[in-house]
C-alpha cells in the first residue's frame, strides 16, 4: 500500500488502457508469448490432474506434451505431414475469431467497449440468411457480395445504436451493447421462428439460402470455405483504415485522447457513432461468414459466444489487427484439435478453454509477467524518469 | 521577507556551518575518487560529528538507454535546512529523488542517514527511514477524509477489527497546530482546495515520522497566495529540525526559500549558490549553461488592423453560471493584448469560446470583420487561429502519439499529410524532421511518444505546430506555465517574432510577470469582465495587481500609504 509510484497515479478503466502500456513490438510479443506459455502450462497442470483423477489414474508427467502434441496433429499436421482437413477446420474456426476480434479492437481505438459483437454477428447473420435465401436468378457474382454485404450492414446498423446513444445520450455503451445482445438473440428467435421461419423445416429456421450465395469450398477434401479471404481482407482494410487514413487518425485520437481530438477539430460524437457502425459491420461480417459458409440458414435457436471470444481475441492481439489474425489462428488451431486431443488423452475438451481463460489473464494482469522479466523493471521507469 | 523574520532568525541559529566536508562533498572529482566501497571508512569523522548531515547522497550515478540521467552527483541536507535542487527540467532531479525514494536504484552511489550507509530498496523501505515525499501530482484519495488518507497504509488500530480514527485524528490536529494551520481531519479531500491538499500531503509524510521531507516542484500547482502559506509552513517545519529538499526551477522562490542551493545541469552538480547573495541572474546561468534573458527582448508594437473584435460576450461554465459576462475589447494585428487576472475569473471559458471548444451565450465575435462567433474548432484553425492551450497534456498532445503524429494534430486533414482521406506518412516525417531542430524540441527521435518529452519540450511541439503555418490570430493561454528559464525565453521570443511579423496575439497568464513583459496593451479580467485596458509601457505592477484584487482601476490616491 505504501508504495506510490509517480508513473501509476490511479486506476483506469479506458478500454485504450488495454492496448498495452506501451514498449515496442518486441516487447508486446515477448509478453504475449510468455502469457501463452503459461496459459499452456497452466493447462499442462490441469491435464496432468485430470490423467491422475481417472478412476485407473496414474501422475503421468508427459501427458501435457502428448495432449498439445495430439492437438497439433489434429489442427495442423501430423506423421504423415500437413493435414489439410485438420487446417482446413482450424482456418474455418478462425474465420469468425478474426472478425469479431477486429470488430473488438476497432472499438477499443476509439476508446470504445464493444461487448455487443455478439448481437451485431446474429444481426448479420440473419440478415445475411434471408438476403442470401431470397436472391433468385441472381448471377452469382453479385449474390455472394451481396449476401455478405447484407450482414455487414445489419451488423452495422445493430452497432449503429449503442453508438448514437452513447454519442448524443451519453448512455455508456458497456451497458447498452449488453442490453442489445440479449434483444437480438430473442428478437431473431422470434422472426426465425415466425414471419421468416422455412414451412418446409422440421424444427425452426431460415430458408436455406440459394444455391450460389453460399460461400465456396477453397481446398477439395476439407470444409475450407472463402470466408477466410473475407476475414483477412477485413484485417488488412481495418488495418489500412486505422494507420493509414485521416478518419483512423480522428478515431485513435478520439481514443487517446478526447479533448485533445476537439481540440484539434475532431467532432467525437461523429467518431463514436462512425467507430461503433464500422465496429458493428465487422461482427456482421463474421455472421455472414458462419451462415453462408457454414450453416446456410438461421436457426432460431441459434446461440453464439462468439462476440465474447472476440473479446478475448482482441485483447491478445493487443488491439492491432496483425495480432487479431494471430490470436485467432491460436484460437482456431486450440479449437480444431480439442477433438483430436481428447480422442488421444481422454482429456475433456473443455481443458482448452481452461488455457485460453489463463491466457487471457496473463495478458490482461500484464504486470504479473513484467514482474518476471526484471530486465523490463529498469526499462520501463526509464522513459519517465527520463523526461524528468 | 520582513515578515518571516522569526523564522529566519531561527535559521541564523542553524547558521552556515563552514565545515571542509560540504565543500568536499560537492566536488564531483573527489567523489568519484572515493566511490568505492571504502568511501565511509576514509571519512569516519563525519558520523560521529555533531553536525552531521541528516542525509547525504554521495557519487550517485543512474544511466538509462541513451542518458546519463544522474552523473556522480553529491548532495547533502543538515537538520533543520531547507535545500533547494535547482535545474531546468530533464537535469535529473527528479531522477535523484526517485532513487532517494527507492524508485529506482542507482547504477552506482552510496545513501547515508545520519552518517550511515543505507539501501533502500523501495518507497516503504525509504518511508520507515524517516524519508518522505509530497509529489507534484498529489497521491490522495479523493473520496476519502484528510484522516483516512493521511493514516492510509500506516493504520493505527484500536482492536485487531476497527481502527482507531480517534487517535489518528489527534495526531494530525497536533501536526497542523504545529505547522501552524488548522485542518478537519474529517474532512473528505475532494472539497478541498489544492493547497490545502498539498499541506495534507506534508502531513501525510510527517504522520510517517518523516525526517527529510522531499518536495517536488510544489509550487507549480498553487496560486502565489498559496505559495506564500506554504513557504510559511516549510519555515516553521525546518525551525522544527526536519531536513527539507526543495526541488524547483524556479529562480525566485529558490532565492525566497532556500537556505543553500545545489544547481543540477544535465545529470551534474554543477555548483552550490547561497541565496543571500546569489543572483537570478546568476543562478539561471548556471542552470542553463549559459547568458539567459530573463527580460523579453522586444520592440515597439505596430499594430494594424483589427483582426479579433469581440463584442458583449457571454459564456457559462460547465454548470450553467454565467462566468464570462458582456466581455468586449479589440485586438490589432502586430500587437499583444495581455488578459491578466486571478484565475478563476473567467479567462478559461473566454478562451474556449474563442477557440470554439465551447458555445458563447450571447454577444459576436469577429475575425477580420466576419462573424466567427461560435465557429468550430476546425473552421477557426482554417481562417488561421492558432491556439496554445493552457493544459497541454490534456488538450494540446496526444501523449501516447509520436511527435510526429503530434506536429500535425490540427493539420493532418489537409495537404500534404493526407489526401482524399489517405495520410502521408512520408510528409509527416518530412515535417517533423524540419519542425524538430528549428523549435529546438529535445528528443532522442521523431518517433517517440509525446510522453516521454519534459514539459519544456512538449510545449516547444505545441509551439512548432501551431506557429509553423500562416498565422491571423494567435491565442495563447498560459504558454509557460510550468516551464524552466530556457524554455520561457524561447517561447517568448517565438510569440514577440509572431507579433513582429503581423499576427495578433492574445496572452492569457496567471504570471503577472509574464503579462507586464510580453504585453503591448493590458486588460485585467475581473468576474467575467475585462475591467480596465492599460498601455503596457506605463503600466505599474503593483496598480495591476491591485485591480486583478479588487476590480477597481481608482484605488490610487488610497493606496498611497
Amino acid at each position: 500500500m505504501t508504495e506510490s509510484n509517480p508513473a501509476a497515479t490511479g486506476m483506469n478503466v479506458d478500454p485504450t488502457a488495454l492496448l498495452g502500456a506501451g514498449g515496442g513490438i518486441g516487447r508486446q510479443l515477448l509478453v504475449t508469448g510468455i502469457a501463452i506459455l503459461l496459459g499452456l502450462a497452466v493447462g499442462g497442470v490441469l491435464i496432468i490432474i485430470s490423467g491422475a483423477v481417472k478412476p485407473d489414474g496414474v501422475i503421468d508427467l508427459t501427458l501435457p506434451l502428448t495432449a498439445y502434441g495430439a492437438m497439433i496433429d489434429g489442427a495442423l499436421w501430423d506423421d504423415e505431414g500437413l493435414n489439410l482437413r485438420g487446417i482446413g477446420s482450424t482456418l474455418n474456426a478462425a474465420t469468425p475469431l478474426i472478425l469479431a476480434g477486429l470488430s473488438v479492437a476497432f472499438g477499443f481505438r476509439a476508446g470504445l467497449f464493444n461487448i455487443g459483437a455478439n448481437g451485431q454477428f446474429l444481426v448479420g447473420g440473419f440478415c445475411a440468411a434471408i438476403v442470401g435465401a431470397n436472391l433468385v436468378n441472381v448471377p452469382i457474382l453479385l449474390a455472394l457480395p451481396l449476401a455478405i454485404a447484407a450482414g455487414a450492414v445489419g451488423g452495422g446498423l445493430w452497432g449503429l445504436i449503442p453508438g448514437a446513444l452513447k454519442a448524443w445520450r451519453g448512455a455508456h455503451e458497456v451497458v447498452t451493447t449488453i442490453m442489445l445482445n440479449y434483444t437480438a438473440l430473442l428478437l431473431l428467435n422470434l422472426l426465425a421462428s415466425t414471419t421468416f421461419r422455412d414451412p418446409a423445416a422440421t424444427f425452426p429456421r431460415t430458408p436455406d439460402i440459394q444455391p450460389g450465395t453460399d460461400l465456396p469450398i477453397i481446398l477439395e477434401g476439407t470444409r475450407l470455405h472463402a470466408g477466410i479471404f473475407i476475414a483477412l481482407l477485413a484485417a488488412v482494410g481495418v488495418w489500412f483504415l486505422l494507420f493509414r487514413t485521416t478518419l483512423g487518425f480522428e478515431i485513435r485520437t478520439v481514443g487517446a485522447n478526447a479533448s485533445a481530438a476537439r481540440y484539434a477539430g475532431i467532432r467525437p460524437a461523429l467518431i463514436i457513432v462512425l467507430t461503433m457502425t464500422i465496429a458493428g459491420g465487422l461482427a456482421g461480417l463474421a455472421g455472414s461468414a458462419e451462415i453462408l459458409g457454414i450453416t446456410r440458414n438461421f436457426p432460431a435457436e441459434y446461440f453464439t459466444t462468439l462476440g465474447f471470444d472476440g473479446i478475448a481475441v482482441a485483447l491478445l492481439g493487443r488491439a492491432h489487427p496483425v495480432g487479431v489474425v494471430g490470436a485467432a489462428l491460436l484460437f482456431g488451431v486450440m479449437r480444431a484439435g480439442a477433438g483430436s486431443m481428447q480422442r488421444a488423452t481422454e482429456i475433456p475438451v473443455d481443458i482448452i478453454q481452461i488455457v485460453w481463460g489463463v491466457i487471457l489473464l496473463f495478458v490482461a494482469a500484464e504486470v504479473i509477467i513484467r514482474r518476471l522479466l526484471p530486465a523490463y523493471r529498469a526499462r520501463r521507469r526509464a522513459p519517465a524518469a527520463a523526461a524528468a | 521577507m520582513a515578515e518571516h523574520s522569526p523564522t529566519d532568525a531561527t535559521r541564523g541559529t542553524e547558521g552556515p556551518p563552514p565545515e571542509a566536508q560540504s565543500s568536499a562533498a560537492i566536488d564531483p572529482g573527489a567523489a568519484a575518487a572515493d566511490e568505492a566501497a571504502g568511501g565511509t571508512a576514509v571519512e569516519p569523522a563525519v558520523a560521529a560529528h555533531p553536525r552531521a548531515p541528516t542525509l547525504e547522497m554521495r557519487g550517485i550515478t543512474k544511466r538509462f538507454p541513451g542518458v546519463l540521467a544522474n552523473d556522480h552527483i553529491d548532495i547533502e541536507v543538515r537538520p533543520g535546512e531547507i535545500h533547494a535542487l535547482l535545474g531546468e527540467n530533464g537535469a535529473g532531479k527528479s531522477t535523484l529523488m526517485n532513487i532517494l525514494y527507492g524508485l529506482i536504484g542507482p547504477d552506482s552511489g552510496e545513501i547515508l542517514i545520519d552518517g550511515e550507509q543505507v539501501h533502500i530498496a523501495g518507497p516503504a523501505n525509504a518511508i520507515e527511514r524517516g524519508i518522505g515525499m509530497v509529489h507534484q501530482h498529489f497521491m490522495l484519495v479523493p473520496v476519502f477524509t484528510v484522516a483516512e488518507n493521511i493514516v492510509l497504509g500506516n493504520e493505527a488500530m484500536a482492536n485487531p477489527v476497527f481502527l482507531d480514527t480517534h487517535k489518528a485524528e489527534g495526531r494530525i490536529r497536533e501536526l497542523a497546530t504545529m505547522l501552524g494551520f488548522e485542518i478537519d481531519p474529517n474532512a473528505v479531500i475532494g472539497d478541498l482546495s489544492v493547497g490545502i491538499q498539498q499541506r495534507i500531503e506534508i502531513l501525510k509524510a510527517l504522520y510517517r515520522g518523516a525526517r527529510v521531507l522531499i518536495l517536488d516542484e510544489p509550487t507549480a500547482v498553487l496560486t502565489p497566495q498559496e505559495t506564500t502559506e506554504i513557504f510559511a509552513v516549510l519555515r516553521r517545519l525546518a525551525a522544527d529540525g526536519t531536513s527539507i529538499v526543495f526541488i524547483s526551477h524556479k529562480l525566485y522562490e529558490v532565492l525566497e526559500i532556500a537556505d543553500r542551493i545545489t544547481v543540477i545541469r544535465r545529470g551534474r552538480v554543477v555548483g552550490q549558490a547561497d541565496p543571500k547573495t546569489a543572483t537570478e541572474e546568476q543562478l539561471a546561468e548556471m542552470m542553463v549553461g549559459r547568458e539567459v534573458s530573463l527580460v523579453v527582448d522586444k520592440g515597439p508594437a505596430s499594430p494594424g488592423d483589427t483582426v479579433l473584435s469581440v463584442e458583449d460576450l457571454v459564456v457559462t461554465d460547465d454548470r450553467g453560471s454565467v462566468v464570462v459576462d458582456g466581455c468586449s475589447f479589440d485586438l490589432r494585428a502586430g500587437e499583444i493584448l495581455g488578459i491578466a487576472g486571478v484565475s478563476g475569473n473567467g479567462q478559461d471559458e473566454l478562451v474556449e469560446a474563442l477557440t470554439g471548444l465551447r458555445r458563447a451565450r450571447a454577444g459576436h465575435v469577429r475575425l477580420a470583420s466576419a462573424d466567427v462567433t461560435n465557429e468550430s474548432p476546425r473552421e477557426l484553425s482554417g481562417k488561421g487561429v492558432a491556439y496554445i492551450p493552457g493544459d497541454r497534456q490534456r488538450f494540446g498532445l496526444v501523449l501516447s502519439y509520436p511527435l510526429e503524429d503530434n506536429l500535425v494534430l490540427t493539420e493532418y486533414h489537409r495537404e500534404p499529410y493526407s489526401r482524399f482521406g489517405v495520410i502521408n506518412r512520408g510528409a509527416i516525417a518530412r515535417r517533423a524532421a524540419k519542425l524538430i531542430p528549428e523549435y529546438d524540441v529535445r528528443t532522442p527521435s521523431q518517433t517517440v511518444h509525446a510522453s516521454t518529452l519534459s514539459g519544456g519540450n512538449q510545449q516547444k511541439v505545441i509551439v512548432a505546430r501551431e506557429f509553423s503555418r500562416d498565422l491571423v490570430l494567435l491565442i495563447a493561454d498560459q504558454p509557460t506555465r510550468g516551464l524552466d528559464v530556457g524554455s520561457i525565453e524561447f517561447i517568448h521570443r517565438q510569440i514577440v517574432a509572431r507579433r513582429d511579423q503581423g499576427t495578433a496575439v492574445l496572452l492569457v497568464s496567471a504570471e503577472l510577470d509574464e503579462i507586464m513583459e510580453l504585453s503591448d496593451r493590458i486588460a485585467v479580467m475581473f468576474r467575467g469582465r475585462l475591467v480596465a485596458t492599460v498601455d503596457a509601457a506605463t503600466a505599474r505592477k503593483e496598480e495591476i495587481g491591485r485591480v486583478m484584487a479588487t476590480g477597481e482601476l481608482e484605488a490610487r490616491a488610497g493606496a498611497a500609504t
